[in-house]
């Protein structure tokens, strides 16, 4: 960038492109926000529809603002149904999912990342291609094993949290372990070597010398984790028959087909709405608030894959 | 760890400890085993939670079963009922396809295209990231819920809008014909913004400016260096996007459930809902395995070939 050579010609470009570069400046800002607006009006439309009066839900054409905002509409959705509870259960399934894969895929990760044995790249490589297999395979067995492990202990599983976190607490999945190893791959192996020098145990580095160094890493799981866990339908959907017991992903299905089985009384799909709202807002809020993270995590493993 | 001594002595024979574990010394071999240490609750997870029932289900797959009753060996009953006696097991293939087909690629060419528009160093670009990102964060269970309202023949916005620039009704999810193409609308909604897009900008963002000066030198339009000088430079961002996009496009559940349960007239009824009908609702354990497995065949042969034609087409190289 330095050789006149290469400058005299982008100077005349410069001139020649001005214009166009402004033109282009507004085209990509037009296409920015139409695109923006298309994203974002259905949540837009989601929280008006959650504050309207049940005469207005059904009006058409359909208003966007309402003519009253009714906050009131929030804490009665929440009486409608045990969206307490729900929401209880989640926290409990997300915070011990997390703690899991956080804890296990860092231990694993570590072992990955800093010890040479046989088999350690195979196995790397069959972890990493079990993340292409279809999750359907393991769903079914994995029903059975925890209908069976009930059947045989006497103590139940299905229709408790269990099958949903404990897993997470042995290595977190191939995609948490890959994150946090490519992570650790960056450290400098001095900083082992240093350690091993003054005695200190393989435990003790993990704990206390590459743990506090992958803060980044983690933190960026952790977000995955939650995000990941909130949303999550399916496992639920086949663990958890009991309402008592449901997430709140289940729980709105659940609050959805009752609402659609009401529909000869009061409209209250603004109460569907607004239960909506609520359960959306939760990993969208945990994103705002560490989002720098997040974005990070995402691009690691995309360029490194 | 007593690294002076072993490293005094002269080298010793190989333990047979160090031979299992593949190590040259005796401090390598307790480290090694340190290395499997560490490994142990994965290694257990891996074999109950995911070796374990992936023998299990392709076992399962040859058997009837109802978790009450002891499973039958039946050979390969299952997989002959769903080829030729499952009326509903190609119309769910077909209609899987089909939805693949058209969400892969609209999905990645929107995903760049906002990546490009967010490459263009312009102000305000991390707002617009956001906006574009808060769908992938929306659980899929709330998103189908709200496109249900949205889509609404009668009384959503969607329709109106149509109809006040004078379009009939559109039917949306509510008729056979029409309810793929929804779930289409609602999924790239959904995902074009998400994972694909923030790694899309990572590899454009990584493409030499140098690369983009020299194509201005020789006169390239905007249109020649993005197909000379950024598709090749992305293409193994745009490989890893698509492999695992066409998996997660084949397993397309949660919003035809929500929205559908599989309909109208089993107009939705994906293979995963198929499976997951035949498993939980039918408890027929057997026969949704050999579903799976059915799936899994299926998925490994589009991965392989997918990898296998990716090296006429991407470019390793580079800083990227």
């Amino acid at each position: 960038m330095t050789t006149t050579t290469r400058a005299a010609p982008r100077a005349t470009l410069t001139q020649r492109t001005s214009s166009r570069k402004i033109i282009r400046t507004v085209i990509v800002y037009t296409l920015l926000i139409l695109l923006s607006t298309l994203f974002i009006f259905p949540f837009f439309y989601t929280v008006m529809s959650s504050l309207k009066a049940p005469w207005e839900v059904y009006t058409y054409p359909p208003t966007i603002v309402p003519s009253r905002l009714l906050w009131g509409n929030y804490p009665k959705a929440m009486s409608m149904a045990p969206f307490g509870t729900w929401f209880v259960n989640t926290l409990i399934i997300v915070v011990l999912a997390t703690a899991g894969t956080v804890l296990s895929a860092s231990f694993a990760a570590f072992g990955f990342a800093r010890f040479k044995f046989r088999f350690r790249d195979a196995l790397f490589i069959f972890t990493l291609s079990t993340m292409m297999l279809p999750a359907q395979v393991t769903l079914i067995p994995r029903y059975i094993l925890f209908y069976q492990l009930g059947q045989k202990s006497g103590v139940p599983f299905l229709n408790t949290l269990m099958p949903l976190w404990l897993p997470a607490w042995f290595g977190g999945g191939a995609f948490a372990i890959f994150l946090v190893r490519q992570f650790i791959q960056t450290i400098p192996l001095e900083m082992d070597e240093a350690a091993v020098i003054d005695g200190a145990s393989w435990l003790r580095i993990y704990s206390q010398i590459i743990m506090p160094l992958c803060k980044p890493a983690v933190a960026t799981l952790a977000i995955i984790s939650v995000v990941g866990q909130w949303s999550s339908f399916i496992e639920p959907l086949i663990y958890i028959n009991d309402p008592a017991k449901f997430p709140i992903s289940v729980g709105l299905q659940y609050f959805q087909n009752v609402f659609e089985g009401m529909e000869l009384g009061e409209p209250k799909l603004q109460y569907l709405m607004a239960a909506s709202v609520v359960s959306g807002a939760v990993p969208i809020a945990v994103f705002f608030a560490f989002q720098r993270y997040f974005v990070q995590g995402v691009v690691m493993s995309g360029i490194k894959g | 760890m007593d690294i002076g001594q072993s490293r005094a002595a002269p080298r010793p024979r190989r333990s047979l400890l160090a031979l299992l574990v593949g190590a040259q010394s005796p401090y390598e071999a307790r480290k090694a085993v340190w290395g499997y240490f560490f490994l142990a609750p994965w290694l257990l997870g891996l074999l109950v939670f995911v070796g374990g029932p992936i023998v299990a289900s392709f076992i399962l797959g040859f058997t009837e079963y109802d978790v009450l009753s002891p499973a039958r060996w039946v050979g390969l009953k299952n997989y002959t009922q769903a080829l030729t006696g499952d009326r509903l097991f190609w119309p769910a293939l077909g209609k899987t396809f089909y939805y693949a087909v058209v969400v892969v690629p609209v999905g990645l060419a929107g995903s760049l295209l906002l990546a490009i528009l967010l490459n263009q160093k312009l102000k305000v670009t991390n707002l617009f990231r956001t906006m574009f990102y808060l769908p992938h964060l929306t659980p899929a269970v709330t998103l189908s819920i709200l496109w249900l309202w949205l889509m609404n023949p009668e009384i959503g916005p969607l329709n109106y809008v149509l109809r006040s620039l004078g379009f009939g009704k559109f039917p949306w999810l509510t008729d056979k014909n029409t309810v793929i193409p929804s779930l289409i609308v609602i999924n790239l909604w959904a995902g074009m913004g998400g994972n694909n897009m923030l790694i899309f900008l990572a590899g454009l963002q990584g493409v030499p400016v140098e690369f983009f000066e020299a194509a201005d030198l020789d006169g390239a339009s905007s249109w020649q260096k993005f197909v000379h000088v950024t598709l090749p430079m992305i293409s193994p961002s745009i490989l890893f996007n698509l492999t695992l996009g066409i998996i997660g496009a084949l397993q397309v559940f949660t919003t035809a459930f929500i929205t559908t349960k599989g309909g109208p007239s089993y107009g939705s009824w994906f293979l995963a809902l198929h499976i997951y009908q035949q498993a939980f609702a039918y408890f027929r354990m057997g026969y949704a395995s050999a579903l799976s497995w059915i799936f899994v065949a299926i998925v490994m042969v589009l991965t392989v070939l997918n990898v296998r034609l990716s090296d006429r087409w991407v470019f390793y190289g580079g800083s990227v």
